[in-house]
């Protein structure tokens, strides 16, 4: 019998339910970052990725290990954490990145109060 | 004391997680100590201000608020990014002034803005104050505009300040 048969279907189950949710978000994500066409509109697609994407892979992965290895394995939620950690640096990156190119050619995609940076206005002095 | 462990809290983080990448004995947890006690020492000399956490309470709240709010968005967005084809979504750009100024608070705020689907990120002034959104629901603009106003922002601020 290998490991994966002794598992229980009450175990295998929830398993099955956090793989295919996390994948398919994935996939979404995938698919809307494809299908997209503005840049802007591109930054939110792989978030579904890489928040409960990622999420749900590493749950259902957590449970089946644990259970296989009889003790708690959890280092799978490090992953997690270091994605969350750093996805923003990139994101901002490339979102100032794009900001800053349209601003210069003053793109119409930016709305005009978007095509300079703002300034201080109407907040009490402090 | 402090001199020996000068960021207690990233201290035990980082013992936790050798511990967790690891697995449990009393070698790998005395190896991840000295790890983590040289790794704060590095950290001290890069970054000496401490953050000041005030209310540790706060921190569950809001990982409790924030944990919902990412699966809501998930949802409405998988099911805007489905939708795609009918062409009613329109997305935004938001300008929010934001009163917490500490940098802790604000690395914390872009994680969160991040993690959640929908909101990316753009811009933030330190010598205005303004956050610039793009928001991927148009529609949802003063939705976002309250969860960062009355939310996120009065907790960061017990928080850190």
């Amino acid at each position: 019998m290998t490991p994966l048969q002794s598992v229980p279907l009450a175990v295998a189950i929830p398993v099955a339910i956090f793989v295919v949710l996390g994948s398919t978000l994935t996939l979404i994500g995938a698919l809307g970052f494809a299908r997209l066409t503005s840049f802007y509109d591109r930054l939110h697609a792989p978030t579904l990725a890489t928040s409960w994407g990622t999420g749900g892979i590493i749950i259902a992965s957590s449970l089946m290990f644990s259970f296989i290895e009889g003790r708690a394995i959890i280092h799978e939620f490090v992953i997690g954490l270091c994605i969350v950690v750093t996805t923003p640096i990139t994101l901002m990156m490339l979102g100032r990145a794009a900001l800053q190119r349209d601003r210069a050619e003053k793109s119409p995609a930016l709305p005009p109060e978007m095509l300079t940076r703002p300034k201080r206005k109407d907040r009490p002095q402090d | 004391m402090m001199r020996l462990v000068p960021h207690p809290v990233l201290l035990g983080s980082l013992i936790v997680m050798w511990l967790m990448l690891t697995r449990f004995s009393l070698g790998y947890l005395i190896l991840g100590t000295v790890l983590a006690v040289i790794a704060s020492w590095a950290y001290n000399a890069l970054h000496p201000v401490k953050p000041p956490i005030r209310r540790w309470r706060v921190i569950l709240r809001l990982a409790a608020t924030l944990i919902r709010d990412i699966i809501q968005s998930n949802i409405h967005i998988t099911w805007l990014l489905l939708t795609e084809r009918r062409g009613t979504r329109r997305s935004a750009f938001l300008q929010i002034p934001l009163e917490v100024r500490n940098e802790n608070a604000l690395a914390l705020l872009a994680i969160i803005l991040t993690a959640t689907p929908g909101t990316a990120w753009l811009e933030y002034g330190s010598d205005s104050g303004i956050l610039c959104l793009h928001i991927f629901d148009g529609g949802q603009a003063d939705h976002y505009r309250r969860m960062i106003d009355q939310v996120y922002e009065p907790m960061l601020m017990e928080i850190f300040e």
